[in-house]
């Protein structure tokens, strides 16, 4: 007797809504043949808030509050781009004390955020360990923020016009000792995730994004960095004070998940250095520009804002008909547009992969769904 | 063991000595469940964040019993930590349904009280007590971890009030009606 030839199905098979490395609700639609992807289909709209259409109703100053929730991981470059653009709007010029902080902020948010992509891929590939040391030094970070601005998470810090409030007494002192104690630490987080050799096993090998498919899916970002394209808003197009200070683009090379990783940990010291430097550069003044209305009525026109936040070019396009609200806000979220290359990145992975390459392209939900 | 839990009410009712029986179990089975609250590994938003941090290095819930797993299947306590967009409606009540009784649900977070800063969004559940049955609520926008470790503490403080006579064995909880999404 002759056995039955073997019959092969292709499967499908849903990784989402609730899934502990998704980050948030996303949904994948896998169609897999065996171990191996032939379609992916991400199925986003779990999260979507209405963000953009409840800006038509709120006014001017209220939206720095809902801005801080589209990605909340970095919530100081979404409120940055978003008083950008509405600055464009109302020509006021911001006092030089509170671009330093503005800059600040923004590099040690940039950290923090990074921090959170270094535990949670971390634990995506099946190491525990990096995400409570992440979160040792990311709560020293917050309490650096809390002591500022009140909250750990979403700041409402940067304004239209400036800045919330003034550091307190002090906070430069703690804010260059957090940074002393923390240098060493990326050494440490490299001894115990970088170049583990089971790590770059998982993540060397897969996930490639070529220089030309990076570009045409308009990623942006460390996972446009990885594959070898030196781009960066913060030296493409200077906003705040960023032109003043010195600092690196690091680069990667072949475009894999490692690299994508990587990328991000070089930036972290490049945060650090751009914040000893603005600490440096800090002089007394004024930190909100002077005339700024608490109820704002911008002159009919349109701006646009773009910051490069820790997952990406994040812009704001902002439409004004005269009113005490926007006519229409667009916000150009880099998670969204990273989050689409996964169709074609997917496909003739294999199955046990495809986790590591949903961590390395670190995407926030809030941002991708707003 | 559920369906001892279920059973010994009934059957110490009719036993001489049997509501001695019935409340010493009590204890011991509210002692049990009560220090160890495993919650499912469930992020909708920036409270989820906020979670994280939670069970992470400072704030350490493990020393309570508290340790996150990753499937509803294993799990006693759902934290609702985020907002509720009526697309992701569907899927929490799912989630709710696999977990097995008995089972708790934490609302952390004005957005799954209430709606929160979105409460006129056109795509928001306005409360997860909409959709679901909720025991403790936790206010803020995101609420600190110290106000996610407190929740639990009174949700403990719930879980020693239970008690088998009155049906807190695995029997099944009543539907919540039909389910509003506004």
């Amino acid at each position: 007797m002759t056995p039955a030839p073997l019959r092969t199905d292709q499967l499908f098979v849903n990784l989402g809504p609730q899934h502990p490395s998704t980050h948030g609700v996303l949904r994948v639609g896998l169609t897999l043949e065996g171990e191996v992807i032939m379609r992916a289909e991400p199925d986003i709209g779990y999260l979507h808030r209405g963000t953009e259409k409840l800006s038509e109703i709120r006014g001017w100053n209220q939206l720095v509050a809902l801005s801080d929730r589209w990605d909340y991981c970095n919530a100081m470059g979404n409120n940055l781009a978003y008083c950008l653009a509405a600055e464009k709007l109302l020509t006021v010029e911001v006092p030089e004390r509170a671009q330093h902080l503005r800059a600040v902020m923004c590099e040690l948010n940039r950290i923090a955020s990074h921090l959170i992509f270094f535990g949670t891929f971390g634990i995506d590939i099946g190491a525990f360990t990096p995400f409570l040391h992440a979160f040792r030094e990311r709560e020293m970070l917050l309490d650096l923020f809390e002591s500022c601005t009140g909250a750990r998470l979403t700041y409402n810090y940067i304004r239209i016009g400036g800045v919330m409030r003034d550091l307190p007494k002090g906070w430069p002192d703690l804010c260059r000792e957090f940074l002393e104690f923390f240098k060493p630490r990326l050494q440490e987080y490299d001894t115990l995730l970088s170049f583990n050799p089971i790590f770059l096993d998982r993540t060397k090998t897969v996930g490639h994004i070529s220089r030309e498919s990076a570009l045409n899916w308009g990623v942006s970002g460390p996972n446009l960095r990885a594959s070898g394209v030196k781009a960066d808003v913060r030296k493409l197009d200077p906003y705040c004070l960023y032109a003043k200070y010195d600092f690196e683009i690091p680069v990667g090379k072949t475009g894999c998940c490692w690299d994508r990783y990587y990328c991000r940990m070089l930036e972290i010291k490049e945060s650090v250095r751009i914040v000893e430097q603005a600490l440096g550069l800090l002089a007394d003044g004024p930190v909100m520009a002077k005339g700024v209305a608490k109820i704002l009525k911008p002159a009919p026109g349109e701006s646009y804002g773009h910051v490069e936040a820790a997952r990406g070019d994040l812009g704001v396009h902002l439409i004004s008909d005269g009113n005490t609200a926007p006519y229409r806000l667009h916000v150009r979220a880099p998670s969204f547009m990273n989050l689409q290359i996964l169709q074609e990145l997917l496909v003739g992975q294999r199955m046990s992969d495809v986790i590591a390459i949903l961590g390395s392209i670190d995407i926030v939900l809030g941002e991708v769904d707003r | 063991m559920g369906i001892v839990l279920d059973k010994l009410p009934g059957v110490c009712g009719v036993l001489p000595g049997g509501a001695g029986v019935l409340a010493a179990s009590d204890e011991v089975v509210n002692w049990a469940r009560k220090r160890s609250v495993w919650p499912v590994t469930f992020g909708l938003a920036c409270c989820a964040i906020e979670m994280m941090a939670a069970y992470a290095a400072r704030f350490d819930t493990d020393r309570l019993g508290i340790f996150p797993r990753p499937s509803p299947r294993q799990a006693d306590l759902l934290i609702i930590a985020g907002t509720v967009v009526k697309k992701m409606a569907e899927p929490i009540v799912q989630i709710f349904h696999q977990m097995p009784e008995p089972r708790w649900v934490l609302s952390l977070g004005s957005c799954s009280n209430c709606g929160g800063p979105y409460y006129d969004s056109y795509s928001v559940v306005k409360g997860v007590d909409k959709i679901i049955p909720v025991d403790v609520y936790v206010a803020g926008c995101p609420p600190r971890p110290e106000a996610l470790i407190y929740g639990i503490l009174e949700l403990q403080k719930k879980i020693e009030k239970m008690s088998l006579a009155r049906g807190a064995g695995a029997t099944a909880q009543i539907e919540t009606g039909p389910r509003r999404y506004d």
